[in-house]
């Protein structure tokens, strides 16, 4: 029964990691860049929808959308800002960027929110389950987690696959240059995908909050090295690989935690990622590079 | 010597005679008090950051691999070391021998576990190489941070889950207190061994990018399959680059842990690695003298940050963001450069500088 | 590019020098001399950026409250306090170092600090090889205090391990126990570890320990589905309220509802904002202060800490500091320190005065004493939350 427990709270954690890992995911296979401050974005997103609807009072639904509203314009200045200036540098130069990004949102959040912690009101209102006479109990905040990031895959992949927009952004993490002379504007395509990224970010925001109800200037850090973690694991680039890779790692680290120890779940987590990537280099389901020469 | 230097060497010795120069004046300042107590405290972090500059330097700028996992190493080393002094503290009661010691054991240990994970982490390339160098020393500060070790009468204990756990007898001391990591090292850094250290490893630096391994390592670097196919044995070059990168960070372990009184594996984390690596960046890629000046400006800055309060930290964002793309932005840089050469040449009158060769190459 | 480089590292290299020169010239104070006779800087040190901002704000913000009041008052014989507050991120090494020069930079002749035990440790050899009286407000290591110059206001952490034991076992609260603490910070294995010895002389049974590390403290899922499956009637928590505020949660929506019981960390609780107050009912905890007790020292400072900082309830880190302050100034009263007095000397004098039948009645505890051995001596008070409120527990 136990065991049970910790795989729907290991899926539960997962799906949460998934929708994280999307974004790092989308902005890797078009911009070519690791986004450190993906995570940062999560928790701006929290504060958004937490000042929308605790302190404003407004509906969680309106709240929601005002949040990813507001994930999506960060993320859209945050790339004219500062990414693109540094289109054509090398990606350790943008992955420096990143960090002074994330350093810059954690700390704005600390001035502008105060170092308090606050409590978030979970936004589910789906009832829980329990089986076995109890001993089993399945949180409505899990079924919303595993609800909507199979939702948000789902619909990824139809738009990425099937809409014009959706060919354009293929085609850059292509070739960028090849895109540019068949006539997609490039810049706009990343900015769209910042766009997409940074929305599903104030969604992520949403559903860690809701499971792990509290809120601090720190908050997105952790999940979002993990969320990476799981990306990579799963491919980076691939969207299906960021739901198979968040899953894969958020019911290790809890099965870690409850078996082996709550003190070195993080280090197998870490572990299983390196025996992948030393089995499968480009991760589960990513794309074999091969060299030109 | 022949008669005409080659640029590198020049290069090489200018920064050993700025490095003298930088050490000749702190000394000056230390010894007639003329130094605050914050600048005093940071010197020797300054160099155990100058080190790991350089260190990293030689993997991410000359073997031209990113690492992530350089705080690992520097756990590593300042772990080892710092065990190696605390056990033999009451037996070796001369910081001048004891310390040499420990700079050896903690260097050796961090080599030993960079060839280690070099052997598999070495087969991938690019951000994958990166993620993995990331989870390996993740994973070195999660296994210290779950360790503990304590010594009795009875020997050696170690135990993966707490202190109970171990059972010592009475007598029993605490060697690694699981996350509470180890104290009671003795205080053996100073600037003067810190900075002899620094020196020694830029040394070390200069003279791997001009050995023979050097240039083996920069052609790996610059086109793999063809360096290949000319028969270098690029595992091999590869794991000694790491293998050097490894034991030099372990060494600033050890300066670092021999500069506090205690010493937790928590403060290993990515975020020290990531760090490392902005100094490397912002430094210069391959630039060995741009690592040093970016470690210690960097290292300085959160501290001149301080009358700024509550902005400090995001001054230093800002600054990092800014900095980042002066540096790296064409148009923002040809900018500064045509402005900075019609200010030079202001002062010097046909003595238009030719861009010196690229350092590193 | 070289040249942009060039000219960046020159202008970084001239503000250096620059701040370098008006460190310098602050140096007349930095070698502990003492500086002016009518004014005694006392130097604090605690997060103020960083995950644990919310305890060295506290501390900060109290502190500075309760010097403005002596100041007020007209300083304690003519002697007016100055608190000079660094941030030292909560680090352990270095930055908590760093932190301490650059208060020493200040001119700081008393240290209240520093807020968390992990940054104290990085710095109380160098207090004590600089003699300098430090006060911790709530770093509760035991090693903490090692040193001759270094006392604490809050408990050390073995006592309350040991209070709480004996509490629930006095008590007949529960017999079959589990335990969830933080295996990485001090505070809280520093309790767990008293109270586990502790629970087996008195007959009580843990039979769930589970553990977390500060790099993931937000999914307690497994820890709670094993004191769950273990049957524990009674959940002991020895850590810090935010942590507490998401157990409870946790614990709620598995349905599972033991009895929790937790130590000084968790004052703060109810006043996480929009936390469900419900959530905590029945919450024993053994607290020094409790923001809503009745007596007027307590329901005075609340007030005046209220007013001065946009409303917001001060915890116990913050009654820990203004205690801290206060102490410090009854001490310099007792034996006459003026500001123009060298650190060192100060030291000697503040070490022998505390330890020498000096007794505090303050607001985490009356008649508190302090030891040669720099612990403090005082009652925890028990607490139940009942109503969304503190309300004692007699004993």
């Amino acid at each position: 029964m136990a065991f049970l427990d910790n795989l729907i709270n290991g899926m539960s954690l997962g799906s949460i990691y998934a929708v994280i890992a999307l974004g790092y995911t989308l902005v890797y296979g078009i911009a070519k860049m690791l986004n450190f401050a993906h995570g940062d974005v999560i928790m701006v997103g929290g504060y958004v929808v937490f000042t929308a609807m605790v302190t404003a009072n407004l509906s969680p639904w309106l709240s929601i959308l005002i949040g990813i509203a507001a994930c999506t314009v960060l993320g859209i200045v945050i790339e004219k800002v500062a990414y693109k200036p540094l289109r054509k540098a090398s990606s350790l130069s943008v992955l420096i960027t990143a960090i002074g990004v994330s350093y810059f949102l954690q700390n704005m959040a600390l001035l502008v929110f105060g170092e308090k912690p606050r409590t978030f009101t979970s936004v589910v209102n789906i009832p829980k389950i329990s089986l076995f006479d109890g001993k089993v109990v399945i949180k409505g905040e899990t079924i919303a987690a595993i609800i909507v990031s199979v939702v948000i895959v789902v619909c990824l992949s139809l738009f990425v696959n099937h809409t014009q927009k959706g060919r354009a952004m293929l085609a850059v993490s292509e070739d960028k240059d090849a895109a540019q002379l068949m006539g997609i504007n490039v810049n706009s395509t990343i900015s769209l995908t910042f766009a997409i990224g940074s929305g599903l970010a104030a969604i992520a925001g949403v559903l860690l909050c809701s499971s792990y109800p509290t809120l601090t200037n720190t908050t997105g850090a952790m999940p979002g090295i993990k969320a990476f973690v799981a990306a990579v694991l799963g491919g980076i680039g691939s969207i299906p690989g960021a739901m198979i890779g968040g899953i894969l790692i958020g019911v290790i680290e809890i099965l870690g935690r409850a078996y082996i120890s709550p003190q070195l779940a993080d280090a197998i987590v870490f572990a299983v990622l390196i025996l992948v990537l030393i089995v499968k280099p480009t991760g589960i389901l990513g794309k074999k590079v091969n060299e030109k020469v | 010597m022949k008669k005409k230097i080659s640029p590198m060497t020049r290069k090489s010795f200018v920064t050993y005679g700025l490095l003298v120069l930088a050490f000749i004046a702190v000394e000056i300042l230390l010894n007639t008090g003329n130094i605050s107590s914050m600048m005093k405290g940071l010197l020797v972090p300054i160099c155990v950051y100058s080190i790991l500059a350089v260190s990293l330097n030689l993997t991410v700028g000359i073997l031209g691999e990113l690492s992530l996992g350089q705080a690992g190493f520097m756990c590593i080393g300042a772990y080892s070391s710092a065990i190696f002094s605390n056990m033999v503290k009451e037996t070796i009661t001369e910081p001048m021998i004891r310390f040499p010691l420990a700079i050896l054991v903690g260097g050796i240990f961090a080599a030993i576990f960079g060839l280690l994970i070099g052997i598999p982490v070495l087969r991938l390339r690019g951000d994958y190489l990166a993620i993995v160098t990331l989870a390996f020393g993740e994973i070195i500060k999660n296994v210290f941070a779950a360790l503990y070790i304590g010594y009795d009468s009875a020997g050696l204990h170690i135990s993966l889950k707490s202190q109970g756990d171990l059972k010592l007898a009475a007598d029993g001391k605490m060697v690694i207190n699981g996350a509470l990591g180890i104290s009671g090292t003795p205080n053996d850094s100073t600037f003067e061994i810190a900075a002899v250290i620094l020196l020694i490893t830029v040394i070390i630096a200069y003279n791997f990018v001009n050995s023979r391994t050097g240039r083996a390592v920069m052609s790996i670097r610059d086109n793999r399959i063809a360096a290949e196919s000319v028969g270098l044995n690029i595992t091999k070059y590869k794991l000694i680059t790491f293998g050097l990168t490894a034991f030099l960070a372990g060494i600033a372990g050890v300066l670092y842990s021999h500069n506090f009184y205690s010493l937790q594996a928590s403060k290993f984390d990515y975020n020290m690695s990531i760090l490392v690596l902005v100094f490397v960046v912002l430094g210069g890629i391959g630039s060995i003298r741009g690592s040093i000046i970016a470690a210690s400006v960097l290292t300085l800055l959160p501290e001149l940050l301080r009358s700024v309060n509550k902005y400090r930290m995001l001054m230093y964002a800002i600054v990092l963001i800014v900095m980042m793309i002066c540096t790296s932005n064409a148009t923002i840089r040809g900018f500064f450069v045509r402005n900075a050469q019609k200010f030079i040449s202001l002062f010097k009158k046909n003595k238009a500088q030719p861009e010196a060769v690229k350092e590193g190459e | 590019m070289k040249i942009a480089k060039k000219l960046m590292a020159l202008s970084l290299a001239a503000v250096m020098a620059g701040s370098c020169l008006t460190a310098c010239g602050d140096s007349s104070k930095a070698d502990g001399k003492g500086g002016d006779e009518k004014t005694l800087v006392i130097g604090g040190s605690g997060p103020l950026t960083g995950g644990a901002a919310q305890y060295g704000t506290a501390v900060k913000n109290a502190a500075q409250l309760a010097v403005d009041e002596i100041n007020e008052a007209g300083g304690v014989d003519g002697v007016k306090f100055k608190l000079v507050f660094e941030d030292d991120e909560a680090d352990k090494g270095d930055k908590a170092v760093n932190a301490y020069n650059a208060l020493k930079d200040k001119g700081m002749q008393v240290m209240l600090g520093t807020v968390t035990t992990g940054s104290c440790l990085a710095v109380i050899d160098k207090t004590k090889q600089d003699n300098v009286f430090q006060l911790t407000p709530s770093a509760s290591a035991q090693d903490v205090i090692k040193n001759d110059n270094a006392f604490q206001v809050c408990f050390t952490d073995p006592n309350q391990g040991k209070a709480s034991a004996d509490y629930i076992a006095q008590n007949n609260i529960a017999k079959k126990i589990a335990v969830i603490y933080d295996n990485s910070d001090a505070y809280s294995s520093g309790i767990y570890n008293t109270f586990k010895s502790e629970a087996s002389e008195k007959g009580l049974d843990i039979v769930a320990e589970q553990s977390f590390t500060s790099d993931s403290k937000t999914d307690f899922s497994a820890q709670i589905t094993a004191a769950k499956n273990a049957n524990a009637e009674l959940l002991f928590l020895p850590i810090y309220y935010q942590e507490a505020s998401l157990i409870l949660a946790q614990a709620k929506s598995a349905g599972y509802s033991p009895k929790f019981f937790g130590c000084d960390g968790l004052d703060g609780l109810l006043d996480v904002e929009n936390f469900d107050k419900s959530l905590a009912e029945g919450v024993m905890l053994l607290t020094p202060f409790a923001a809503d007790a009745a007596d007027d020292a307590t329901q005075k400072f609340v007030k005046a800490y209220k007013e001065k900082y946009n409303n917001e309830t001060p915890n116990q880190f913050a009654a820990d500091a203004y205690d801290g302050v206060k102490v410090i100034a009854k001490l310099v009263e007792k034996e006459k320190i003026k500001g123009n007095m060298s650190t060192s000397e100060i030291c000697d004098k503040l070490k022998n005065a505390i330890t020498d039948g000096f007794s505090y009645d303050g607001l985490t505890g009356q008649g508190m004493t302090w030891g040669k051995d720099g612990a403090v001596s005082k009652d925890p008070k028990a607490v139940v939350i009942k109503d969304g409120a503190y309300s004692a527990l007699d004993k």
